[in-house]
């Protein structure tokens, strides 16, 4: 618990003594968990296979659309390991081998792993080439034994191979050349020595490879034409029977190669289902005699029956969803299938043979915000009476995983947190009077007992359960996870937005989901095909005024994946999480600019700029519209356009000239544009300042008492191109072919402030904009390393007011109007350092009053976050500073910036996947909220100068009592001394 | 996967190992990450395990992973000048500059890039282990008298038991004449100060 001391002298000259005892930028080891937290998840199911070792722990082995490969226990859903792939190694497949490897199948059917099942050791790597692109499979057959060891086969790049399970070694291969043949599926029927590689050739050609899986010998190949056509997707009834559609999606076709001879059966769908309007869709499933296709949103089973006679099995309006077959015992298979109505879920096992008995039907309350079921995975298991016992993995719309068995929802994962698109933050509720807390602080006597273990603790003297006691205490000093506003502003939801749609609040104290939501808005529907989440915006944040007003946030979608697409607005309730209301907005939304204005609900008013350039203002109320009507001429905004290398400005023009009179609609004009040349620069990098970054003063004052005034305009963009050549990767471009070029622009004027070119670098740039200065990170090529660079700008208009003598006389230029249009007299004061690690992200530490040094956050290759202090990027260092100059605190230049471990403020923890830092100002000016999203997340709080305006949570309030209790029996002991001494003096 | 051990070893420069002109288009880099036993296991359990240690190619373009014996290997790099990272908690690991040559297939210079030195086959050792926790100074008795508590108490107890001494070794006629001048200057004395203390002379 931190005291705020500034105006409690005697603590203050305590906390002096206190701040020189412990240090406070770095962590011992007892400290982890304190302030800071990390989670662990994985993303979004794709395939999900189960160990059935009846030995071990039982595990689910799982793959994701983040790249990760994971083991789950299935018991608590936790992580046993998991590796995280490169983001251009997307996993096609994986298997268990040998019941004891798992086998991965990436980067497009090329790379094929073995994993160690027990620990996740990578056992062996194998590379795969083959002519063509084509999709791939991975078929793990468990008949496939020669001696102990077991076949693999791949498909992939046109290739089959067959890759042995021990050491990755290819036993065989065998191409698939024809120019157009598109493989479609590889089946390897069970008890057969016999594989079939069949799939279109052309558009109308169908084509069947039998292969003797032992040696790679082609033993058939016969083709077939169908004049109308196929569609590509198909579905596997059995092992020699496949179902497709005709190009027009209204004929079934049902192609059955057995024995090698292809024979085809065409049944229109209209025969089965009358009311069939729309093309149907095949939904992919592999179940033995059944399959699934979808039109006008009613899903239809259909069994085959033999001699390709089909027959339709059920039809429903609810969403479904349909596991694989799972073999259970000799000829039987189940799966399971997965129904909505209304707020439940249906559960249902059936056997793949008998559609009308169910092994197994639950009903299972399923809560709203998570969505419909996307992904079903089934398993089983012997119950004690040797009945069969199903347990199922589900995949919700929000990415999150669960667990059924019995009814029941064993464990859940929210695994929606692996894929953040944004960030944003949210305070608390204050605490009201009625609202009381609970108290956890007890009595004095239990108070004193804990700041005395704390004391042990510091003194080195405790035992290890003292330890854990202590540790303990620590995390349940529950002052943290409250849900009310606290005085130092440590407590905050993060609200964050989901690749999936859903919103979360995050508790800054423990990191426990607050509330979530579902956004209805991102909800698949008729007018919105794929509705695709894209900002966060503080919408209302009420703190003057209406405070009784809840704060809410705004989020932006839109309908699709390109710019042009309409766009969508919601706006959230950040205390309860309900959805206020949505728009559906009739234009785009290809940029949205808050704009420092709100109106008398503090609801800040929003510029969304659509694909014909149009500005609209939001919210619409006639307020609103008079306070942007007062700023009219003082809108300013740029636009980057990256594929053209244009940069843009623009200001409001008048209203809407369009047919539709619509007084919130303005027209805009463009007043600059800055054009580089193609075929010398392209851009991949703009940074600018945050919107809400606090500076404390403008003015630098430097060793020789001389004052340098920063140029701080908002209005400030970094540009960083490169040579077209050099946007590839590292090692594609010699040094002499490659430069890359930092610009300064000015966004209301277009004017260049700054620029330099770094000759022999290449990208990618990371960069961060702060105050007066620039921070970017890129390669050079001429070292062969990693460099920053920092660009400091500043203001030399006001540089002559130093002198007093013109300030008596009034010369000084004071008073004259600043404006951005009048030439600013800049200079700019820049170096560069080596730098080790390859950067991911790079964000700055931002605090309330902007008083506290600052520190650069930098995510590393590694996944950890490294605190750099900005000292270390100051133009000013040199090799040898004056005393002064080091009195100011000026750091000896070195040619590389220093990498302390104790600074990593990730500690021994790796935020996995990182794609994004956050700082959030905490009310205290000493302390930032530091937040590092990716697969991962890690949160904790900084102090980039050390906490100066507080005590430390592991302030020993027992060792300053026992001083304090101490000095006073010293005092009344010293009294007595010296009164008997005076008596004595006296008799004397 | 052809077996790693292929090396080439040059006897000129420091280069060697580690490249076969692989089917297809480009070449492979094979190589190996040594931790050293013994290493970075003071102080804290070690975080960081082989089965975690990832190996990086130009900043993320691939990532690989380790084989139990250490060995890694990229496949279908283009010739030029890469640079491989080792991502492992609790190790510094310095990034490797590695030359792939296309007109002599079969060379590949490998170098440090913190501090140049040249690598005569590419196998990847930590630089130093990284603490990423304070380490608390084990309780002694001299960082309690030295800390800012125990220097007041020293101060406190220098005052209480040496200023008497002092006092005493004084000589009386210096002393009455201070007391004199105290007295005259209305100097309280302790005893006055404090309560009770102060009618009583």
């Amino acid at each position: 618990m931190a005291i705020r001391s500034f105006f409690v002298p005697f603590l203050l000259f305590v906390l002096c003594f206190y701040s020189s005892l412990c240090p406070v930028l770095s962590l011992y080891e007892d400290q982890v968990g304190l302030m800071d937290w990390h989670q662990q998840y994985i993303g979004k199911v794709k395939q999900a296979v189960f160990s059935t070792q009846k030995t071990g722990r039982r595990r689910v082995i799982v793959s994701t659309e983040e790249n990760v490969i994971a083991s789950l226990d299935l018991r608590h859903g936790e992580i046993f390991w998991r590796h995280l792939l490169g983001s251009n190694d997307v996993i096609d497949g994986i298997d268990i081998g040998l019941g004891k490897y798992v086998i991965t199948l990436s980067s497009g059917g090329s790379i094929l792993r073995s994993w160690n099942l027990p620990d996740g050791q990578l056992v062996w790597e194998s590379f795969l080439q083959g002519p063509k692109q084509s999709k791939s499979f991975l078929l793990v057959p468990t008949n496939l034994k020669t001696e102990k060891d077991n076949e693999i086969v791949v498909f992939s790049n046109g290739r089959l191979h067959a890759v042995s399970c021990i050491d990755g070694e290819v036993l065989w291969k065998k191409d698939f050349e024809a120019e157009s043949f598109e493989v479609q599926q590889v089946i390897k029927p069970p008890g057969s020595d016999l594989i079939y590689v069949v799939g279109f050739a052309a558009s109308s050609q169908f084509e069947m490879y039998q292969i003797n899986a032992r040696n790679g010998e082609l033993l058939k190949h016969e083709s077939a034409t169908l004049s109308s056509g196929f569609l590509r997707e198909v579905s596997l009834v059995s092992s020699e029977t496949i179902v497709a559609l005709d190009s027009t999606g209204s004929i079934l076709l049902t192609i059955s190669f057995q024995n090698g001879e292809i024979s085809f059966q065409q049944t229109p769908i209209s025969n089965l289902y009358e009311d069939s309007a729309g093309p149907a869709v095949i939904i992919p499933s592999s179940v033995p005699g059944i399959f699934a296709i979808k039109t006008n949103a009613i899903t239809i089973f259909i069994r085959v029956i033999g001699e390709g006679k089909l027959e339709v099995v059920e039809k429903t309006n609810h969403e479904t969803a349909v596991s694989d077959a799972l073999p259970i015992s000799e000829g039987e298979q189940a799966f399971a299938l997965i129904q909505h109505a209304g707020g439940e879920m249906h559960l249902a096992v059936k056997l793949a043979h008998d559609w009308d008995s169910n092994l197994l039907k639950e009903s299972i309350k399923m809560d709203q915000q998570r969505g419909l079921v996307h992904k079903v995975f089934i398993n089983n298991y012997i119950r004690t009476d040797r009945s069969h016992g199903f347990r199922v993995l589900i995949v919700m719309e929000d990415h999150s995983l669960l667990l059924l068995q019995q009814g029941l929802i064993v464990w859940s994962r929210e695994d929606g947190l692996a894929s953040i698109i944004d960030v944003t933050t949210s305070e608390l509720p204050l605490e009201r009077d009625g609202v009381s807390v609970a108290k956890v602080e007890h009595n004095l006597f239990e108070w004193l007992e804990g700041h005395m273990l704390k004391l042990k603790g510091t003194l080195m003297l405790a035992s290890p359960e003292d330890v854990a006691a202590i540790q303990s205490m620590r995390l349940k000093s529950s002052e943290k996870s409250k849900m009310t506003r606290d005085h130092n502003g440590f407590r905050k939801l993060l609200v964050v937005l989901t690749r999936a749609g859903k919103l979360f609040a995050l508790h800054t104290g423990d990191g426990r989901i607050v509330w979530s939501h579902l956004l209805r808005s991102l909800h698949k529907s008729e007018a919105c095909q794929s509705p695709i989440g894209l900002n966060l915006y503080q919408w209302q944040v009420p703190h003057h005024h209406a405070m009784d007003e809840n704060p809410s946030v705004l989020v932006v979608s839109r309908c699709g994946p390109s710019s042009d697409a309409p766009g969508v607005l919601s706006f959230v309730d950040t205390y309860t999480g309900k959805e206020l209301s949505s728009l559906s907005l009739a234009h785009a939304a290809t940029q949205v600019i808050p704009l420092p204005y709100t109106d008398s609900t503090e609801q800040r008013l929003h510029l969304l700029i659509d694909s014909d350039k149009h500005a609209h203002l939001y919210p619409k109320t006639s307020e609103a519209l008079n306070i942007f009507k007062r700023e009219f001429s003082n809108i300013y905004w740029y636009s980057v356009e990256g594929h053209n290398g244009i940069i843009k400005g623009h200001a409001l023009k008048c209203k809407c000239t369009g047919k539709v009179a619509d007084e919130f609609c303005f027209d805009t004009r463009e007043l600059w544009s800055v054009v580089f040349p193609s075929e010398s620069e392209k851009i991949i990098a703009t940074v600018t300042r945050k919107l809400n970054e606090v500076v404390h003063t403008q003015a630098k004052v430097i060793a020789d008492q001389d004052v340098m005034y920063k140029y701080i305009s908002k209005n400030v963009l970094f540009v960083a191109t490169v040579a077209p050549k050099g946007s590839g990767e590292i090692g594609s471009v010699t040094p002499e072919e490659s430069w890359l070029v930092a610009y300064l622009i000015d966004t209301v004027t277009g004017r260049i402030l700054h620029r330099v070119t770094h000759h022999g670098a290449q990208g990618p740039v990371h960069a961060v904009f702060s105050e007066n200065w620039v921070v970017y990170h890129y390669f050079n090529l001429r070292a062969h390393r990693y460099e920053m660079s920092v660009i400091e700008i500043y203001d030399q208009s006001r540089a002559d007011n130093k002198d007093v003598w013109k300030l008596v006389l009034g010369k000084h230029n004071l008073t004259s109007p600043i404006s951005l249009f009048s030439r600013p007299e800049v200079i700019t004061k820049s170096q560069s350092y080596f730098f080790t690690h390859s950067v991911k992200a790079i964000a700055v530490t931002s605090t309330a009053k902007g008083i506290t040094s600052k520190q650069l956050l930098i995510g590393t290759i590694g996944d950890q976050v490294l605190a750099l202090d900005k000292r270390f990027l100051d133009p000013r260092r040199s090799v040898n500073p004056t005393q002064a100059e080091k009195e100011e605190g000026i750091i000896p230049l070195t040619d590389s910036l220093p990498i302390i471990p104790q600074s990593y403020v990730t500690h021994a923890l790796r935020v996995e996947g990182l794609r994004g830092i956050v700082t959030v100002p905490a009310k205290l000016e000493s302390t930032t909220l530091v937040f590092a999203h990716g697969v991962d997340l890690f949160f904790t709080q900084l102090a980039p100068s050390r906490t100066y305006d507080s005590l430390t949570e592991d302030f020993n309030y027992a060792l300053l009592l026992i001083t304090i209790v101490a000095l006073v029996a010293a005092i009344f002991v010293t009294w007595r001394l010296s009164e008997r001494k005076e008596l004595q003096e006296k008799w004397r | 996967m052809a077996p790693i051990g292929r090396l080439f070893l040059l006897v000129l420069l420091s280069t060697a190992l580690t490249i076969s002109s692989g089917s297809g288009d480009g070449f492979s880099i094979n190589g190996r990450v040594k931790i050293p036993q013994g290493l970075g296991t003071k102080g804290f359990a070690l975080p960081g395990k082989t089965s975690n240690v990832k190996v990086i190619l130009n900043g993320g373009q691939i990532v690989t992973y380790l084989r139990p014996d250490g060995y890694f290997s990229f496949q279908n790099i283009p010739a030029g000048t890469h640079l491989i990272e080792v991502a492992a908690i609790g190790y510094f690991f310095s990034p490797v500059r590695v030359d792939v040559s296309a007109r002599n297939p079969g060379k590949v210079q490998a170098a440090l890039t913190e501090n140049r030195r040249g690598l005569s086959e590419l196998v990847l050792e930590p630089l130093r282990d990284e603490q990423y926790y304070e380490i608390r100074e084990p309780f002694s008795i001299m960082n309690v008298v030295k800390s800012p508590m125990g220097l007041m108490m020293g101060f406190m107890l220098v005052v209480v038991f040496l200023m008497p001494k002092l006092v005493e070794n004084m000589d009386p006629e210096e002393m009455r004449r201070a007391q004199e001048e105290m007295r005259s200057q209305g100097v309280p004395s302790l005893a006055s100060l404090l309560p009770g203390g102060g009618g009583r002379n």
